[in-house]
């Protein structure tokens, strides 16, 4: 990612220490310390219910936290909440705009709320809709456009005064990969131009695709932190599927890999299919892959299928945590281990 | 130029990565709006709901032509001898009584509104706090100007007069348009306290009920118990009525109209406030 132009002096877009906020007996965000270099994108990664939201919502002075401190450029999210929130923005997980009106009304309207007067208003609202390819659909009430238009919508509305820091939390959750892409898309251009995103999501490919450093989080804590190279390096660098012509000689092939990749393979239901999980240090996901064809070409195995597989989130989270993303065991005693 | 977007230009078009450049460097900040203007914004996000759901204004036009010829026919005979004479009397009071039963559809917005994304973005921007509540009550106050005015047509039309002529009858809908801005500030506040729709609605109508017609808005009190005298005479409901007839009568019932100004006042200043600190919490 090229260098972008700083707007912090400390260089610091957002710093908490030991953020936490509790709803009732749930320690929903439970002493999050995160620092979020300005002009990147930062992904916050975590399973549903995991305190990403939450911490966005305080981060946007949405919600006050019970402890800890947040600042955003600087600023106190509690005492200065007016300065931080004259430089933020917010694409919130359900549109942030106004169902029952049109695409053009929403711009016009928060433009009018940013302090445009009524004619600037409207000619950035048609910029807008031009840059995001919304003219079309300009005069449609938004509960009438379809989950990528509404994703659009909702950003342009968003980058309207070109905040100094996006919130985007899960901008493609439920979006059809094409419209993910788009998303991806925008958020790069959004960031070339200097503005920082953090950007809460459940997909690690997602984290992946857009952020130079990620934090994870489970159950309100920061279980990770680091840039993308460090998380995987710990996680696993994703693992290699196969299928063979012959299934009699899965046992051998099995052999074959666990030896060429010093790693575990596992027998998938499928009786010719095999799953090898990659180390994450050392050789790339590739040329670890390459050479457990290469072994098992020279044993004389016929592989008719290979593919190579992204670790999961819930693979991130077998590795970090020790379980995964969906059973939730008795938070108090596993939160010490 | 962006990826990916070949395919997809049949039914949306691309993102131009260079116009959006563009326009993130060309954004210089304008500075805030002020109080009155960022009201006003949201007054007229509130008047494009109306017209893009004009179903929603069935309550301010069906609702109190009903009221009128109900209580005109029903009890004009017993209550004034004929409906024609009763009319004369009801018409400012039904008035009243419908416009500020009408004010409880406030706090039923507001809590369907708060669920909604588009609340977080508005609580995420560097505006006067209560505009996006003082817009409601904007909207809400054409909402009680059509009611008003559609009440008098029907009144006119079954044999109303207002002794006041336009100027009476004029002041008249200006205080209780005024009154119901105020009393409004109730149901903002219950409208961001209670968790549903449906607890809006119950709350309101035990409070919007023995309010409405506990009053002199059907009959002169003289005839209550004493116990429900003192209650009636001092019900703010009362005050506004007793105003909102005399000035259409052509009078000038001072006493009545401070009364009604003071409630006003009042409401403003204790549910505003509470209105305020729920609006900041949620």
């Amino acid at each position: 990612m090229s260098p972008t132009p700083s707007r912090s002096t400390s260089g610091l877009a957002i710093e908490t220490a030991g953020l936490v906020k509790t709803f009732g007996e749930t320690r929903a965000v439970d002493g999050v310390d995160l620092a979020v270099p300005a002009g990147t994108v930062y992904g916050v990664l975590g399973p549903n219910g995991a305190g990403k939201t939450t911490t966005v919502k305080m981060l946007a002075t949405l919600l006050r936290p019970d402890g800890g401190e947040a600042h955003v450029f600087g600023h106190d999210v509690v005492r200065e909440a007016d300065e931080v929130r004259g430089r933020v923005s917010l694409t919130g997980q359900y549109a942030s705009v106004d169902e029952d009106l049109t695409g053009l009304e929403n711009l016009i309207l928060l433009g009018r709320l940013l302090g445009h007067h009524k004619k600037a208003a409207r000619v950035r609202a048609g910029q807008l809709l031009e840059a995001f390819g919304l003219t079309d659909a300009a005069g449609k009430q938004v509960k009438h456009y379809s989950g990528g238009m509404r994703r659009r919508i909702d950003i342009a509305a968003s980058i309207l005064n070109t905040p100094d820091l996006l919130f985007l939390d899960e901008p493609t959750t439920g979006l059809d990969p094409r419209s993910r892409n788009q998303v991806w898309d925008i958020v790069r251009a959004v960031v070339a131009q200097g503005t920082t995103v953090l950007l809460t999501t459940q997909y690690l490919d997602e984290a992946d695709q857009l952020a130079s450093r990620i934090a994870v989080i489970d159950r309100g804590k920061v279980i990770a932190e680091g840039t993308k190279g460090e998380l995987k390096a710990s996680v696993g660098a994703g693992s290699v599927h196969l299928r063979l012509r012959d299934p009699a000689r899965r046992p051998e092939a099995e052999r074959v890999l666990r030896l060429a990749l010093d790693t575990d393979v596992q027998q998938e239901p499928d009786p010719v299919a095999l799953t090898a999980r990659l180390s994450g240090a050392g050789d790339s996901a590739a040329e670890q892959a390459s050479r457990a064809l290469a072994e098992l070409a020279r044993a004389g195995i016929t592989v008719d299928n290979f593919s190579l597989g992204q670790p999961s989130l819930d693979e991130v989270f077998l590795a970090l945590t020790g379980h995964d993303t969906h059973e939730v065991p008795d938070a108090k005693e596993e939160a010490a281990a | 130029m962006s990826t990916a977007t070949t395919t997809e230009a049949k039914d949306l078009a691309p993102v131009s990565a260079e116009s959006l450049a563009a326009l993130l460097v060309a954004g210089e900040r304008p500075p805030r709006p002020s109080a009155l203007s960022a009201s006003l914004t949201f007054g007229w996000r509130a008047i494009l709901k109306i017209k893009h759901v004009p179903e929603q204004l069935f309550d301010v036009t069906a609702f109190p032509i009903m009221m009128v010829l109900m209580y005109t026919y029903l009890f004009g005979g017993a209550l004034a001898g004929s409906p024609k004479e009763y009319i004369q009397f009801l018409l400012p009071g039904i008035l009243v009584m419908s416009v500020v039963m009408i004010t409880m559809y406030t706090g039923v917005s507001v809590n369907t509104d708060i669920e909604k994304g588009v609340f977080d973005r508005f609580r995420s921007l560097p505006i006067w706090r209560p505009s996006t509540m003082v817009g409601y009550l904007l909207g809400d106050a054409l909402r009680y100007t059509i009611a008003s005015i559609v009440m008098l047509v029907v009144g006119m039309i079954i044999g109303y007069r207002p002794d006041g002529g336009v100027g009476g009858v004029l002041a008249g809908i200006a205080l209780l348009v005024a009154f119901s801005f105020a009393f409004s500030w109730i149901w903002t506040m219950f409208g961001l306290m209670l968790r549903t729709e449906k607890s809006v609605m119950g709350v309101s109508m035990m409070v919007i009920f023995p309010l409405t017609f506990l009053s002199n808005v059907f009959v002169d009190p003289k005839t209550m118990p004493g116990w429900l005298q003192a209650f009636v005479n001092n019900s703010p409901i009362t005050h506004l009525s007793s105003a909102v007839r005399g000035l259409m009568a052509g009078d000038w019932p001072a006493d009545e109209i401070a009364w009604s100004l003071g409630w006003a006042g009042l409401f403003v200043l204790v549910f505003g406030p509470i209105t305020m600190r729920l609006y900041n919490r949620k």
